[in-house]
């Protein structure tokens, strides 16, 4: 029962914590809370549809047809979340310093959290499908004891959730004007931390072929599998034995969503001029 | 608008860096390599490969319950659904032994591949 618990757990960590940064990052918004739960609700419709084709899925294009599921999860998923660090570090800074010249937190003014909506949907879908299958897996299967492994299956669900709370109310606590620059590192983080992911894929399905030797081996320092290593590896990407491509993609991420933040936010700050009564 | 223009921008320097990196892409000459998954068991526990080449390694799941690749060493992890046959692509490795193991029945699914 216990290693059930602590796979699901695993499976479900990421997608927690991903829910639970972007429910922070999008306080205050308008809405917020009903397109998260639309895209929470999407993704786990969506797992369970990817899990129900995981086998016809895995055959197609010679038994990669997996990968290339997540290659196009993981780019969507990324361009998502570069969306968001470059529009909302742009507008968001304009929204937060209207709300504080008036004195208020509320961020009406701001458009639809889609982009985050649709991120968090394709994270659910990815950890969910392969929750899915495996819980499936001995439901359906033949081996025994199903019904500890449901409750295992159960508490790793319920601790991965637990987790993803903490790290909403954690950042809950940051004060609104910190705030916005917590969450934006963070989601940036999360980017990269895809973007590695993609490349990982890309070179496990045979698709590129370069740079694959790993970098260095940290396994010694931090494992992988370790609680920690398990757990920056959610939150930042963290790999003990990265390859290059996957420190190319991830430094590529943080640099191309760096470099266009920083052009709207010269182009934005042309155009915004704060009223100097007001201003502090 | 500015912000689609900044991220037409972003997307095209990202499609750039993927395809420059992507300029070799699969060919048919990857050597081969089986592996067969049964009563969550890897068959051959230790799978023999060429060195430093690429390997196209085939698991096949005969189980009724899905399995996942997983190797730390080989940096990679691959679901593998009852009664499927997944492709996964891993190396050019240097000589050596790298640990691999089925991530849902680690008590019995471990197996080792030597590169040579």
């Amino acid at each position: 029962m216990f290693a059930t618990a602590l796979i699901v757990f695993r499976e479900t960590l990421e997608a927690a914590l991903f829910i639970g940064i972007v429910a922070a990052a999008t306080r205050g918004i308008a809405g917020r809370t009903l397109w998260l739960s639309a895209g929470v609700m999407s993704g786990m419709v969506g797992a369970l549809a990817l899990a129900a084709g995981a086998e016809s899925i895995g055959a197609w294009a010679d038994g990669i047809g997996q990968d290339l599921v997540n290659v196009w999860i993981l780019t969507i998923a990324l361009l998502m979340l570069a969306w968001h660090c470059i529009w909302v570090s742009t507008h968001g800074r304009e929204m937060s310093q209207e709300a504080k010249q008036l004195g208020t937190s509320t961020r009406d003014g701001e458009r639809a959290p889609w982009a985050l909506a649709l991120a968090v949907g394709l994270a659910v879908l990815r950890e969910g499908a392969e929750t899915v299958l495996f819980v499936s897996g001995f439901v359906t299967g033949s081996s025994s004891g199903s019904h500890t492994m449901l409750i295992g299956s159960a508490l790793g669900l319920l601790a991965g959730s637990l987790l993803g709370l903490l790290m909403y109310f954690g950042l809950s606590r940051i004060r609104p004007h910190r705030l916005f620059a917590v969450t934006n590192t963070l989601v940036l983080l999360l980017a990269a931390a895809l973007a590695s992911q993609l490349a990982r894929t890309l070179a496990q399905s045979g698709l590129v072929t370069v740079w694959s030797d790993s970098l260095w081996d940290s396994s010694w320092l931090l494992a992988a599998d370790s609680p920690l290593g398990t757990f920056l590896h959610a939150l930042i990407g963290y790999d003990a034995r990265p390859s290059g491509l996957q420190l190319a993609f991830y430094v590529c991420a943080i640099a191309i969503i760096g470099i266009a933040t920083r052009q709207m936010r010269l182009r934005q700050a042309r155009r915004w001029h704060p009223n100097p009564v007001l201003g502090t | 608008m500015n912000t689609g223009f900044t991220l037409g921008v972003s997307l095209r320097c990202l499609l750039a860096t993927a395809m420059l990196s992507a300029c070799a892409f699969a060919h048919a000459g990857d050597p081969e390599a089986n592996l067969v998954i049964r009563n969550h068991r890897f068959d051959p526990a230790e799978l023999k490969i060429p060195a430093n080449q690429r390997v196209k390694l085939t698991v096949h799941n005969q189980d009724d319950t899905p399995e996942e690749f997983e190797s730390h060493q080989l940096n990679r992890e691959k679901l593998v659904p009852p009664g499927s046959k997944v492709v996964i692509f891993i190396g050019p490795l240097k000589p050596g032994r790298y640990d691999f193991w089925g991530e849902y029945n680690e008590a019995t699914a471990k197996g080792v591949v030597v590169a040579e």
